[in-house]
């Protein structure tokens, strides 16, 4: 479906504002401290075209747009919109030049509807009501212009997600956007929606729109973009046109050496049955059913993935497995105990084996403003072998935190440095290496990669099925469908909350899963 | 030679001992929490103790204090500085008295409200429940529903016998009448919130009292003020706050601690100041009702005539007030 | 967009509070000015009456050990994630249990009676702190609430007691009667006489020693064991905490228990120390101003300390203060510590960014 390519070159070149590019950076440089962030970055994005603009994380991608949406004052450099020099000293001075964002968090707020989300900041004199019906028109008409139809009247918190990514957009043409920055838009959006996100930026580039698509998915990049920027450790490493490259050397030039895509495995050789899940039903603290009746099992030696849109339940149910929540029924069985009836806790069922790496890394599994050898122990900071007598035992700690630092090539190697200060990959190394150091039998993981550099996540991968071929087993959560059908085994889609359908790996297609990460039921429903 | 001598170093002895006794007469006053501008208690010793500085010219040194540890502080160093004389006011500073008078058994202390038994310690008391009962008395003649209340500060057992003696001097008058009582609170910031005792007015207000009597400091200024917003009465006290509000005050019950203080000074500056008990009641005209411009439209000649042949009876010992102990 | 700046260590826990302070005295000095004192002269006479004579510095570290009992139970809470507001309440009662054993076995010898006051005080501050500690785990009541109006119940549970129970009889003053001897924590003028050395007669006592080893116990307890360590995780991150096993409700009551303990110390110096008798509002506001200790001393037993003694010195300087200088009274006092409060506390960022500058670190942080 990717495959679909929408008119890459369109006719509106003769545009007035084709002599110059609608934005164009010049030698932007910005420090942070220690840190150079952008080191003397150039790229120019035309009207009517879209730009990839693609990169690690700390390539220094969200700095350089957030210079240009005004957030951060560049230490050196100029930008010019349509040829003219502007400065842009906060993000209202970058709407007034034409310049739109939106981020990968929405900036929505949740309880008002979608009209007065669009308004809110640009009402447009003092009386709201007026503002409200010449909004309402103006609003429509960019929803025909563009194929963005939202229904104005609804409130943004229950709209799906599609929908509200409409909502930021229309709030950025509504504002006059000419030049569009959309920040890893697609991370919450099933691939069917991701195919109509593609079409609607293909209108926006008919219209003679400059869209820059910041993403870390090279796929994207190929299917979509007409240029495309990498950058590199603040440096841009290379401009070129998305026809004349490949996702190959994009990848290569994006981690500066050449990169595995795909990890290779041999096939899974599953054995006895170590984690099974018997109708499990969990809600939240609304009373909110999240997780409807599921039911599975995990046999040592395969890795299980389980594929769905974000917020289908697959968190839910991993911290139920976990232990982190108690689920409202059924049972959970683990090498002979049933977790749910004896009431195990997260730490009792680490000693059982039961090992958890969170999807929410900086939320959940670490404590950013512990060094690093502290969060090494988190979990395990009972055993034994980290105390002596009522005290911890700092020196095994630290040796600890350096075995693990070497084997999981957690750079930089320092046990005392906070966490906090590491990137998201080494981070994410360091949670792994705490909960695979444990020797558990079942590994549970959620997003392993998800704000990880290409080159940890190839390390990731291969660790994971390293696990398995030790005869291991491993579920895992990933929005990443790629990530899924490269590792696992087995698949199980979620949707609403339900297991709508299994597929073995090998059999896997994208479209077979997106169809049913839509809730179209598939082959052999668990 | 040698005699003469003598002599000189005699005289100039001498010489010394007078000028220190008349220049050295240095008196002091150490307050309570409440503090020297609290409208009520405190307010009226430092005016005892600036009047005597007006009359005498004798300037004297005072310090507040703002925690337990500073009453024995403050005493020591006022003893150790040469005061001669240290009035101590309030009950709580009588333990911080006992350990300083020890200390300086040259130093004379005056101490208010508690008793202190040492050879130079004065303890001076009153008996509050003397003017309460009188206030109490004239609360129930006037009032026309047969209901009165009491605010109190902090419960302490010195506002017990405040209320013990109004309660008494209102079934005196009418056996039937009801009192209802209200402590403030149970911290020392019951001593100064003005709000909570407008609140508590206004409910005894609510169940039918018509007139108030306040024991309880600042708070008493919401208190009195609530009577006046109501159109009813009410009842001050320590100091003669009929001022405050003409026509809504009653009466007040006057502690006379400005007397104590002033008399204490003036004894010790004479020589004629004594250790011991001093208890100052009706017949010492420690205490008293006030009677003035501002509520002699509110005691009628026939309330007033009731007032002072009870205030004879109690001085004679016909009428017994009871003083509230603790047991 | 402002992260807060970065600080190498010294200039974090050194420079940045000496800024800060200076602020706050040059900012009295103008009111004392305005008054029409010198305020070198006020700064003198405060600084002399806080540590010019061996009198005044066991004053002011009497009033420190008080304060380092506060700040410290403030402090653990706070770790745990938890503001706890009731150390005035959790001392009170703690103290009524120190002074019930101080009463009780005031005939024993005093090395008997000693550990019994110490563990009375810390369960009696405990129990007190331990049941909003349990309404914030169990029911979600917020744990400020529950410690303020905590405070309200021990102050109205303790004034019945003292006027209806405890009051010595015939007397006005609601004090019980005085401690026997063996209630009576030595005063450290006592104890250094015996090894030949001289000291002032202060109020300043064993309690002392004990609250600096309460602080070394904290020091060690909070980053040295595992259960300071999953204190530590359920205060900085609850959803880490869920993740690792720890039980933010234990952890809740735990660390509340602790404070309480802590605040209970309290008895040990005012009643035991200073007053040898239980009397009417003893911790006098030294669990509000332990807050501001723990706010000031950045929660470490180090810094509490340090604090302590500062807010000690402007307790007894203060008070020396007013004494020579009538014109400052006591409320001018107040207002001089509630600056040193403002801008330690409250205000402690305003300098950092110009400090930063100053020393060449840019905001951190890509």
């Amino acid at each position: 479906m990717r495959a679909v390519r929408l008119n890459p070159c369109p006719s509106v070149v003769e545009d007035l504002h084709s002599i110059y590019p609608a934005l164009e950076l010049r030698g932007i440089e910005k420090r942070f401290g220690a840190v150079h962030a952008n080191r003397g970055v150039s790229m120019s994005v035309a009207a009517g075209s879209i730009h990839g603009l693609i990169g690690e994380n700390g390539a220094g991608k969200s700095t350089l747009m957030n210079i240009v949406y005004g957030f951060h004052q560049p230490d050196a450099g100029e930008i010019l919109v349509n040829g003219k020099r502007v400065t842009l000293p906060a993000p209202h001075a970058a709407i007034a030049a034409g310049i739109g964002m939106v981020h990968q968090h929405f900036m929505l707020v949740e309880n008002f509807s979608v009209l007065e989300n669009v308004v809110l900041g640009a009402e447009g004199g003092r009386r709201l009501a007026g503002g409200l019906a010449a909004a309402r028109a103006a609003l429509e008409k960019l929803g025909r212009d563009y194929g963005l139809e939202v229904p104005l009247d609804a409130v943004v918190s229950e709209l799906p997600v599609g929908l509200q990514q409409r909502v930021e957009i229309l709030k950025a043409l509504y504002r006059g956007a000419e030049i569009l920055i959309l920040d890893e838009p697609t991370a919450v959006l099933t691939p069917q929606e991701t195919t109509q996100f593609f079409q609607m930026l293909a209108r926006l580039r008919e219209q003679g729109k400059a869209v820059i698509l910041v993403t870390h998915k090279l796929r994207e990049i190929m299917s979509i973009t007409d240029r495309v920027t990498v950058m590199r450790q603040g440096a841009v490493v290379g401009e070129i046109a998305t026809k004349e490259t490949t996702m190959r050397e994009l990848a290569e030039k994006m981690v500066g050496r050449a990169v595995l895509l795909k990890v290779e495995k041999g096939p899974a050789q599953p054995g006895e049955v170590l984690l099974e899940a018997k109708n499990l039903v969990v809600r939240n603290t609304n009373n909110v059913t999240r997780v409807k009746d599921v039911s599975f099992s995990l046999r040592a030696g395969e890795i299980v993935g389980i594929a769905g849109v974000a917020g289908n339940g697959q968190s839910e149910l991993l911290e139920a497995l976990a232990g982190m929540t108690a689920p409202s029924e059924g049972e959970i069985r683990f090498r002979g105990r049933y977790l749910v009836r004896e009431q195990l806790d997260p730490k009792a069922r680490r000693r059982l084996g039961l090992a958890h790496v969170p999807e929410d890394r900086l939320r959940v599994g670490v404590v950013a403003r512990f060094s690093a050898q502290l969060n090494a122990i988190l979990g395990y900071h009972d055993r034994a072998a980290y105390n002596r007598g009522p005290l911890l035992d700092r020196a095994a700690i630290v040796a600890g935190c350096e075995a693990k630092m070497q084997e999981f090539d957690v750079r930089p190697p320092n046990p005392a440095l906070r966490l906090g200060a590491f990137s998201g990959g080494n981070q994410q190394k360091l949670v792994l290496a705490r909960e695979i150091d444990a020797d558990p039998a079942v590994l549970l993981v959620g997003q392993p990669t998800r704000g990880v550099d290409i080159g940890a996540i190839e390390f990731i991968h291969r660790r994971l099925v390293a696990l398995r071929d030790a005869g291991k087993a491993v579920l895992l959560v990933s929005v990443e469908l790629d990530e899924i059908l490269g590792l696992a085994d087995r698949i199980l889609v979620m949707n609403g909350g339900e297991i709508v359908g299994e597929v073995a790996g090998a059999a896997a297609t994208e479209e077979k899963l997106g169809l049913m990460m839509a809730g179209v039921r598939g082959e052999g429903s668990a | 030679m040698i005699s003469l001598r003598r002599l000189a170093a005699l005289i100039s002895i001498a010489c010394v001992a007078l000028s220190a006794s008349a220049k050295d007469f240095s008196p002091a006053i150490v307050y309570d929490f409440g503090g020297k501008f609290d409208r009520s208690f405190n307010q009226s010793a430092s005016e005892g103790a600036e009047k005597f500085k007006k009359d005498t010219g004798i300037a004297f040194r005072e310090f507040e204090i703002t925690n337990a540890a500073q009453r024995e502080q403050a005493m020591v160093q006022l003893a150790r500085r040469g005061a001669t004389v240290i009035v101590a006011v309030g009950f709580t500073q009588a333990s911080a008295v006992e350990r300083v008078a020890k200390q300086f058994p040259a130093v004379k202390f005056t101490l208010i409200d508690a008793v202190v038994d040492l050879p130079n310690v004065q303890s001076v008391n009153f008996r509050e429940q003397e003017s309460s009962f009188l206030c109490g008395m004239a609360a129930a003649l006037v009032s026309k529903t047969g209901k009165v209340g009491f605010v109190g500060g902090m419960d302490i057992p010195l506002i017990r016998k405040f209320a013990l003696g109004y309660t008494e001097g209102v079934h005196y008058v009418n056996p039937q009448d009801e009192v209802f009582e209200n402590m403030t609170g149970t911290t020392p910031a019951a001593w100064g919130d003005p709000t909570k005792g407008a609140e508590l007015a206004k409910s005894q207000f609510g169940r039918g009292a018509d007139v108030v009597f306040h024991a309880a400091g600042a708070t008493g200024i919401g208190v009195m003020q609530a009577a006046k917003d109501a159109g009813l009465l009410s009842i001050g006290c320590d100091s003669n706050q009929n001022y405050l509000h003409p026509g809504s005050v009653l009466t007040s019950a006057v502690k006379r601690v400005d007397v104590a203080v002033y008399k204490a000074f003036q004894a010790a500056k004479d020589g004629t100041w004594k250790p011991g008990q001093l208890v100052l009641g009706l017949a010492e005209e420690g205490v008293d009702y006030s009677l003035d411009q501002y509520n002699r439209a509110l005691i009628t000649p026939e309330i007033e005539a009731r007032l002072k042949q009870a205030k004879a009876d109690i001085i004679s010992g016909k009428i017994k007030v009871t003083e509230y102990k603790v047991q | 967009m402002s992260a807060p700046r970065k600080l190498p260590r010294w200039a974090e826990l050194g420079l940045l509070p000496l800024v800060n302070l200076t602020a706050a005295l040059l900012l009295s000095g103008l009111v004392v000015r305005l008054l029409g004192e010198s305020p070198w002269a006020a700064l003198k006479l405060l600084a002399d009456g806080a540590f010019g004579s061996q009198e005044a510095v066991g004053y002011t570290l009497y009033y420190a050990t008080s304060y380092i009992f506060t700040g410290l139970a403030v402090a653990v809470a706070y770790h745990a994630g938890l503001f706890n507001i009731g150390a005035e309440g959790q001392a009170y009662v703690g103290g009524l249990c120190t002074g019930l054993v101080c009463l009780g076995l005031g005939t024993w010898p005093f090395w008997a009676v000693l550990p019994l006051a110490v563990a009375a005080g810390a369960a009696g501050g405990a129990a007190w702190a331990f049941i909003p500690g349990w309404l914030q785990a169990r029911r979600g009541s917020h744990i400020v609430i529950t410690t303020i109006m905590f405070n309200f119940l021990a102050a109205a549970l303790m004034t019945y007691l003292l006027v209806n129970v405890l009051i010595r009889p015939g007397q006005q003053s609601p004090e019980s009667r005085e401690f026997g001897p063996g209630g009576v924590m030595p005063p450290l003028h006592e104890l250094l006489a015996k090894v030949g050395l001289t000291f002032a007669s202060t109020p300043l006592n064993l309690s002392f020693v004990l609250a600096l080893l309460a602080a070394g116990f904290v020091a060690v307890f909070i980053w040295r064991t595992r259960w300071g360590y999953a204190l530590r995780v359920a205060g900085e991150n609850a959803a880490a905490a869920g993740y690792a096993g720890i039980s933010p409700a234990r952890v809740t009551i735990g660390a509340m228990l602790l404070s309480g303990a802590l605040a209970g110390g309290l008895g040990l110096n005012e009643l035991m120390g200073a007053q040898h008798r239980i009397l009417i509002d003893f911790p006098g506001g030294a669990g509000f101003v332990g807050i501001a200790v723990a706010l000031m001393g950045r929660n470490r037993p180090l810094g509490v300390i340090g604090a302590a003694i500062l807010f000690g010195a402007l307790a007894q300087g203060g008070s020396q203060l007013s004494f020579d200088m009538p014109k400052v009274n006591r409320d001018m006092v107040v207002v001089i510590q509630g600056l040193v409060i403002l801008f330690c506390g409250a205000l402690e960022n305003v300098f950092r960014g110009p400090l930063a500058r100053l020393l060449g670190q840019r905001e951190g942080g890509a």
